[in-house]
C-alpha cells in the first residue's frame, strides 16, 4: 500500500518536473518549428501542422533540445534527411540566388522602365507645349474670330 | 510593332516558366540522401523478434529498401508488383514497417503476400525519419557500398520500376 503511495507521489513529481522541462522547451520549440516546413502538408510549417510526421519531428526536435543542441544544429540534421525543403529560409547557393535575386531583378526592372516611360512623356509634352507656343498667332486669330461672333445669330 | 515585341517576350518567357511549373509534382521533393551513404539502422526483424537486422549486415549486394505499412493505402497498390519482382529474383527486396503494429502488418503480407527477404519494424518511425520518409510508400535503391543511389517517392509503378529502378539495378550489379 504505502509502496504503491510512493510510487503514485515519485510519478506525479516526475510528471511534474518534465512538464516544467517541457514548458521551457515549449517557445523554443515553436520558434524553431515555425521555420520548418511539414513535408505531408507543404504549405504548413512543423509548428501549425499536426500531421503524424510533424509531431514526430516536433518530439525529435523536443529531444534534440533536451539533449543541448543548438537550433542550427537541429536544422542541419533535418536538411540532412529532407533536404532545404524543410526550412522556410533556403541558403543562398548557387541554385537558390535566383529565388533570393529575383524580386530585386524584378523591381529593379521595373524602376528601369518606369523611369524610361516618365521620360518620354516628358519629352512629348515639351514638344506639345513648343507647338502651343509657336502657334501663339494662331491663338490670337482664334480669339478674334469668337470676339467678332457674327451678327445675324444673336438674338 | 517595337513596342509590343517586350510585353511579348515577358509574357512567353513567364508561359514557359508556368509551363515547366506545372509538369512539376510538388510532393516529390529530392532526398539529399542521393549518393550519401545509407542511414544505419539496427532493428528487430518482423517475423523473427529478437532478431535484429542492420545495414551493415547487408553491404556487399545491391538491394531495395521497401518502406510500408498496413495502414498505408497506396502500399496496396504497389504490392502486387513487388510481389512479382520478389518471385523474379532480380534484386532483394527489404521491408521498413513504418509505424506499424506487428500483428496487423504480418496479416497484411499474409493477405497480400510478402516479397521480402525480410521486413524490420521501424515501431517509432526513428529510422524512417533518418531516411527522409515522408509519404508511406518509398523504396530506396542501395549499391554495394552501402549508399543510396535512387529514391521512389510514392508507390512504385510499373513505368518506374522498367525505367529506372532496374535498369538502374543491373547497371549497378553489373
Amino acid at each position: 500500500m504505502r509502496r504503491g503511495l510512493l510510487s503514485c507521489l515519485w510519478l506525479i513529481a516526475s510528471a511534474a518536473s518534465g512538464a516544467d522541462t517541457d514548458a521551457q522547451l515549449e517557445p523554443r520549440m515553436n520558434r524553431l518549428a515555425a521555420e520548418l516546413r511539414c513535408l505531408v502538408c507543404q504549405n504548413q510549417s512543423l509548428a501549425d501542422s499536426n500531421a503524424e510526421l510533424a509531431v514526430d519531428l516536433k518530439n525529435q526536435v523536443r529531444e534534440m533540445m533536451r539533449a543541448g543542441k543548438s537550433d542550427d544544429e537541429i536544422k542541419t540534421y533535418l536538411t540532412d534527411r529532407y533536404g532545404d525543403f524543410v526550412l522556410y529560409r533556403p541558403p543562398v547557393r548557387t541554385t537558390t540566388w535566383l529565388l533570393w535575386a529575383g524580386p530585386f531583378v524584378l523591381l529593379a526592372g521595373g524602376g528601369v522602365v518606369l523611369v524610361r516611360v516618365l521620360r518620354r512623356r516628358q519629352a512629348s509634352l515639351v514638344v506639345a507645349e513648343a507647338q502651343i507656343e509657336t502657334s501663339g498667332a494662331n491663338l490670337d486669330r482664334a480669339r478674334s474670330l469668337l470676339a467678332e461672333t457674327p451678327t445675324d445669330q444673336r438674338p | 510593332m517595337n513596342r509590343f515585341l517586350l510585353p511579348l517576350g515577358v509574357f512567353v518567357l513567364l508561359a514557359v516558366f508556368l509551363g515547366i511549373g506545372l509538369t512539376l509534382n510538388p510532393r516529390e521533393v529530392p532526398s539529399p540522401l542521393i549518393d550519401k551513404p545509407a542511414p544505419a539502422f539496427t532493428l528487430q526483424q518482423l517475423h523473427a523478434p529478437g532478431k535484429s537486422l542492420s545495414a551493415v549486415d547487408l553491404k556487399g549486394q545491391v538491394w531495395l529498401l521497401n518502406v510500408w505499412a498496413s495502414w498505408c493505402v497506396s502500399c496496396r497498390e504497389e504490392h502486387p508488383l513487388l510481389v512479382e519482382l520478389g518471385r523474379a529474383n532480380v534484386v532483394p527486396i527489404y521491408g521498413l514497417n513504418y509505424k506499424d503494429k506487428p500483428e496487423a502488418a504480418m496479416a497484411w503480407l499474409g493477405e497480400m503476400g510478402n516479397p521480402y527477404k525480410a521486413s524490420i519494424v521501424d515501431a517509432d518511425g526513428r529510422v524512417g525519419i533518418d531516411y527522409g520518409v515522408y509519404g508511406v510508400p518509398e523504396t530506396f535503391v542501395i549499391d554495394r557500398e552501402g549508399i543510396v543511389r535512387y529514391k521512389q517517392i510514392g508507390p512504385v509503378t510499373p513505368q518506374a520500376l522498367k525505367e529506372k529502378i532496374l535498369p538502374l539495378v543491373r547497371k549497378l550489379q553489373g
